[in-house]
């Protein structure tokens, strides 16, 4: 079995591809891709610590963490399309009417 | 392996439970009978928050852990649930008003079943003495929250603000629930008494794991208590977002936040404190001195009174600075009473800005002010009453509030920070006051043709109003509250 900390090394790589996705990328659809990537990098960890101390607590939270992230998308993606219908895009450089 | 199911104390959560089932019922109202007129589901779901309250008040003084050590029942969270529902009563009988200047019709039963819903989530997260209860709480609330920032659906400015706020929201989410994560990771618990048992007894304190757990956990709560550098969403939001979600939010969510703030890092974490207290100090600092510096400069209200938000988050910070894990300590019992103080006399200026417009998101221009005391002398005296205790000025809530603070501050040895916290309150005058000098001495720019004030809105600033003053001259109830609220039990 790999040591624990390779699993969180890549939890924290995984993580640290999504804030830089949020940060870089410009389109509205991608941000939030990045942050669900972030979301799984958590669980990742969530279940690498749930494993390394066994106990059953890590796991369970990840089903709350995907559920969560589940209404999350919903709403998001409700309030993507509004945007999308109101302005014609999805890029955040251009839904700019009030200083950013 | 033998399964115990916990016993399950309903009770214990009677007021969320009664806020949850009115948001069901008038959920319900809207799906079947859709003709069914605002004041219908809005008086419901202030009845539902009427009976919240009540069982709040009754509960007081309870002192237990329900649902296995994940909720806690005690004083300081049913304070916060007296400041969470004055906050939602108060944006229902706003909200009335300004839905009914909107040109736009809205769904006003999901309205006010999101706003229950938000509500509840708020009071979770009072409750919360598991990490995971906190975020479930906070996920509730913002939840509820994208959606009613973007409630009115033409209005592009709200979109706006709703998918800023949702992208830096859900990034920030991100944030905090993998400070949850290493935390767990360090400690083996996310159960905040585990945690400080656990921390408590052990010399391993430098462990980069736990570190950055807390600093994620500092981020994660920053963006929501709207602390600089996490604060660059505020501004934008709160002028695009409806004027009545914008008051919600401003009170409600950070009122929310700082609960949960104020419970990891002083009764979880207080092991780690030397720690926590460096950071939080520089960002205190940083809170208040931007807020104010840039609140100075909008000619919009709600872009001011946003920015005036950050810099209150910046005093509130001050007194969690200054607050230790004891009973009845002074700096905890600072940030509950200037939470309460802060709720009525920020929601009262919100609610006369809906007040102050012929239609929804009229008149938000500060020059637009002018002459306002003249045309409806009491509305200006209600917002010059305001606006004097938002700059801390007695004999108003805003005086006692930062009075308790900064004494925090001096008792606690950090009288750096009450001294740069009294120079940034003497700042802010300038701007809280500028809005007065319009309504007073500036002559009508226009002839405007007269406002209609509906009654529940009236009803609505005079209990703010009335709060403000009562808090501010006769404070020794409400102080002896919040020091009662102070006595947490960590099981």
């Amino acid at each position: 079995m790999l040591p624990m900390s390779y699993y969180l090394v890549l939890g924290a790589v995984i993580f640290g591809v999504g804030v830089l996705g949020v940060l870089i990328r410009r389109n509205a659809l991608v941000i939030f891709m990045s942050i669900e990537l972030m979301l799984n990098a958590v669980n990742l960890t969530f279940i690498t610590l749930s494993r390394y101390l066994e106990s059953l607590h890590g796991q369970v939270y990840v089903f709350f963490v995907m559920t969560v992230a589940a209404a999350e998308v919903a709403v998001g993606l409700a309030i993507i399309m509004l945007i999308y219908r109101n302005w014609g895009t999805a890029n955040i450089d251009d839904i700019n009417l009030m200083k950013w | 392996m033998n399964i115990v199911i916990p016993a399950i104390n309903w009770a214990s959560i009677a007021p969320e439970l009664v806020v949850f089932i009115t948001a069901m019922v008038v959920l319900l109202i809207g799906a079947f009978f859709p003709r069914v007129s605002s004041g219908v589901t809005a008086g419901i779901s202030l009845l539902g928050v009427m009976l919240s309250f009540l069982v709040t008040a009754s509960l007081w003084g309870s002192s237990e852990l329900a649902f296995a050590n994940m909720l806690a029942l005690d004083n300081y969270r049913l304070f916060f649930n007296f400041i969470f529902l004055i906050c939602t009563g108060l944006t229902i009988l706003a909200s009335i008003d300004y839905f009914g200047k909107s040109s736009e019709p809205v769904e006003h039963a999901e309205y006010y079943a999101l706003l229950l819903f938000a509500c509840v989530g708020m009071m979770f997260m009072a409750a919360g003495t598991d990490l995971i209860t906190i975020f479930l709480g906070l996920e509730t609330m913002s939840i509820a929250i994208y959606i009613l920032a973007a409630f009115v659906k033409k209005n592009i400015k709200g979109n706006e603000a709703a998918l800023k706020y949702l992208l830096l929201g859900a990034f920030s989410t991100g944030f905090l629930l993998y400070g949850i994560a290493l935390i767990f990771g360090a400690t083996g618990s996310s159960n905040l008494a585990t945690i400080y048992k656990y921390l408590s007894g052990t010399s391993n304190l430098s462990s980069p794991m736990l570190l950055f757990g807390m600093g994620f956990l500092i981020v994660g709560f920053g963006f929501k208590i709207a602390s600089v550098p996490f604060h660059m969403w505020t501004p934008d939001v709160y002028e695009g977002a409806p004027t009545v979600v914008t008051a919600f939010m401003a009170a409600g969510v950070k009122a929310a936040a700082f609960a949960a703030f104020l419970r990891v890092f002083v009764y979880a974490l207080p092991s780690l404190q030397p720690n926590w207290i460096a950071i939080l100090w520089v960002l205190a600092i940083l809170t208040m001195t931007i807020g104010n510096l840039a609140a100075l400069l909008q000619e919009n209200i709600k872009r001011m009174l946003a920015y005036s938000s950050i810099a209150h988050a910046g005093y509130i910070m001050i007194g969690m600075v200054a607050a230790k894990n004891a009973a009845a300590d002074i700096g905890t019992y600072s940030v509950l009473y200037y939470l309460l103080a802060y709720t009525f006399m920020n929601i009262g200026a919100f609610i006369i800005v809906v007040l102050y417009g012929r239609y929804a998101e009229d008149n938000l221009n500060i020059s637009d002010y002018a002459g306002m005391g003249y045309k409806y002398p009491v509305l200006g005296a209600t917002m010059a009453i305001f606006m004097f205790s938002l700059a801390g000025i007695p004999p108003t809530a805003g005086f006692v509030g930062k009075f308790y603070i900064f004494a925090a501050a001096v008792k606690g040895g950090f009288i750096d920070l009450a001294i740069i916290g009294v120079i940034n309150s003497v700042l802010s005058v300038y701007y809280y006051l500028r809005v007065t000098v319009m309504i007073y001495m500036r002559e009508p720019v226009a002839d405007q043709p007269g406002l209609k004030f509906s009654r529940s809105a009236t009803l609505a600033t005079t209990i703010a109003a009335v709060a403000t003053l009562v808090l501010g001259i006769f404070p020794d109830t409400f102080i002896t509250m919040a020091r009662q609220s102070v006595s947490l039990i960590l099981g």
